[in-house]
């Protein structure tokens, strides 16, 4: 591909006037190689040096950045996941996106099927308002949202943060699903109620399978936004024993400066990164796929 | 019916109730602890209009509104032109080899949890057992030896940008790459014939082609800007040095659930919330003037 055929003898209408030399061409190609292996290495090397650092003890880590750990301490990960409670937030942490995934994707599921196959007074101000939790600073919220929780009683609950998580995902889902429900054909589901389907079973069985893919690629970004989500725990949650991962590797990095194990919390942070890693190594091709079908929108 | 109803109606409690409610708080002088909340009127406006500390923040988080957006959005526009016509150029445009492989790597950051990134570029900033400084060393920097890039005024908030760009610059990546894809092919080569090199033709063609995809991109990255609160808390806690890190979230954060004053911490949020929809509605006015392109839905 890089090299490619001379333009003095141009394919008819392709090479124009202002083609270079094959030399030049590859100039180019080099040089759009080397700016990206270079954001490549921004990205990738502080990720390993964590990894290594993840390995070493506190004093190796002071001694110098680079040197690699004389062994290679596997107890810095059993250090961050009892004594430090990661492997409890770990817990906590999926019980909460698990719930809130669950309760999200059905009950957005179910607006942006109404909103996108019945015409009714006041659906598009409902639109609209689901649309404005999309722009609203969410820090506007959360004060009222604490006293909220605590007279349902659920404040400094994992229901609590199930259901805080859940409200505050759902405008995004239901915006994004609501493009995939409207390009569903509507005479399948005006056949299936002539069938004598419940509107119940015309959801259920019928449309929401069609609308698959767009479901997984919406989970899959919401499983990710749900895993990261700092701001909700932070405030809502104020009992250590239901902290979440985010919010226990926070604790954990800012407990009072010098006596804090830096291995292991270089490892509680390689802990916390690596379930979103296998997630998105699986999922990649989706997930980039759903990134850029938003933008052709 | 039902369907909606019942998702909606917790939404309206959950999410709407609540920005109406703190507007409502925001003109108290409410503890959280009282029973009866004490109407002020306009009383907490006024004081953070006379508050240094808290316009400071106010003018942090204005500069991150201007800074962030236009940085990583130039950044990514850059790599995805890359990656997407900077390969061979001759009988077409063609894509870069490997260009997939960029896009998984830089894409990843954007997945990893702000809080995570916040403590590893802490760790990265260190000023002597950091990998930056240690790498500055190497290079013969001798005077970036244990250089506090985080607790010095002059380059706190850079540092903190560079973190936060780090993190989105793969994912807006990503969504241009597929924007340019969108382009019809016959523009890019009309544009070759007329003799364009590649930077005119990311310049001239493929930017403005591609308007609604940059204009959506800065208003996320603009409300973002503005909260920014999970990488700035990490990397500074307490706002900074000569609070030169501090912005509008952190100033809510810590009225609210530090010192307990909620109806001040709402006035903070409902400015903020100005703030955000003045930007947002700047962001459409100003791309309606330029009307360029079709009505683009927002967000979508």
């Amino acid at each position: 591909m890089t090299l490619a055929t001379t333009p003095t003898a141009p394919p008819a209408g392709a090479a124009a006037p202002g083609s270079r030399t094959p030399r030049a061409e590859r100039a180019v190609t080099a040089t759009s190689h080397t700016i990206l292996s270079i954001w490549t290495v921004v990205i990738v090397v502080p990720l390993l040096w964590t990894v290594m650092s993840s390995f070493k003890t506190s004093r190796e880590i002071f001694a110098s950045p680079f040197a690699l750990p004389e062994q290679w301490r596997w107890q810095n990960y059993v250090d961050a996941w009892t004594t430090a409670g990661i492997g409890r937030y770990f817990f906590n942490s999926v019980v909460v996106v698990a719930g809130a995934l669950v309760i999200t994707m059905l009950t957005a599921a179910m607006s942006a099927y109404v909103l996108s196959r019945f015409d009714f007074p006041g659906r598009s101000l409902i639109r609209n308002l689901i649309l404005a939790g999309l722009t609203f600073p969410v820090f506007l919220a959360v004060v009222p949202l604490f006293f909220i929780l605590q007279q349902l009683g659920i404040l400094n609950t994992l229901p609590g943060l199930i259901v805080a998580y859940s409200a505050y995902a759902y405008p995004f889902t239901v915006f994004f699903l609501l493009s995939f429900f409207e390009e569903l054909p509507a005479e399948i589901a005006e056949a299936a109620s002539i069938d004598g389907a419940s509107e119940w079973r015309t959801f259920f069985q019928v449309m929401l399978p069609m609308a698959r893919p767009g479901m997984a690629s919406v989970a899959i970004l919401n499983v990710v936004g749900l895993w990261n989500q700092y701001l909700l725990p932070v405030v809502l949650n104020s009992v250590p024993a239901n902290s979440v991962l985010t919010q226990g590797l926070a604790a954990f990095a800012s407990q009072a400066g010098y006596n804090v194990n830096f291995g292991a919390l270089f490892a509680a942070a390689v802990m916390t990164i690596l379930p979103v890693l296998v997630v998105y190594v699986v999922f990649q091709r989706r997930l980039q796929g759903s990134v850029a079908a938003g933008s052709l929108k | 019916m039902v369907f909606l109803v019942l998702p909606f109606l917790g939404y309206l409690a959950l999410v709407i109730y609540p920005f109406l409610q703190a507007a409502y708080y925001s003109l108290t002088s409410w503890s959280g602890f009282t029973a009866t909340q004490d109407f002020v009127g306009l009383d907490n406006y006024a004081r953070l209009l006379g508050d240094d500390t808290f316009l400071k923040a106010v003018g942090n988080s204005l500069t991150l509104l201007v800074v962030l957006p236009l940085l990583t959005l130039v950044l990514s526009f850059a790599l995805a032109c890359l990656v997407t016509f900077g390969g061979s150029s001759t009988g077409g445009v063609r894509g870069l080899r490997g260009s997939s492989f960029y896009r998984v790597v830089s894409f990843f950051p954007y997945i990893v949890p702000a809080i995570a990134s916040g403590i590893i570029f802490a760790a990265v900033y260190d000023p002597s057992a950091g990998l930056l400084n240690g790498i500055l060393t190497g290079l013969g920097l001798g005077t970036a030896e244990d250089y506090p890039w985080l607790g010095d005024a002059r380059t706190a908030m850079i540092a903190t940008v560079a973190v936060i760009v780090w993190t989105f610059v793969g994912f807006y990546m990503v969504l241009f790459v597929a924007a340019i894809k969108g382009i019809p092919a016959e523009l890019f080569e009309a544009a070759r014939l007329d003799g364009a090199g590649r930077f005119r033709t990311a310049v001239s063609v493929a930017a403005p082609s591609m308007t609604g995809a940059l204009r959506s991109a800065y208003i996320y990255l603009g409300i973002f800007a503005l909260d920014a609160f999970v990488f700035l808390s990490v990397l500074n806690p307490a706002g900074g040095p000569q609070n030169s890190t501090l912005v509008i979230t952190q100033q809510i954060y810590s009225t609210a659930f530090r010192q307990g004053r909620f109806g001040l911490a709402c006035a903070m949020g409902v400015l903020l919330a100005v703030i955000t929809f003045v930007f947002v509605g700047l962001v459409f006015g100003v791309g309606r003037l330029l009307g360029r392109e079709k009505k683009a839905e927002v967000l979508r």
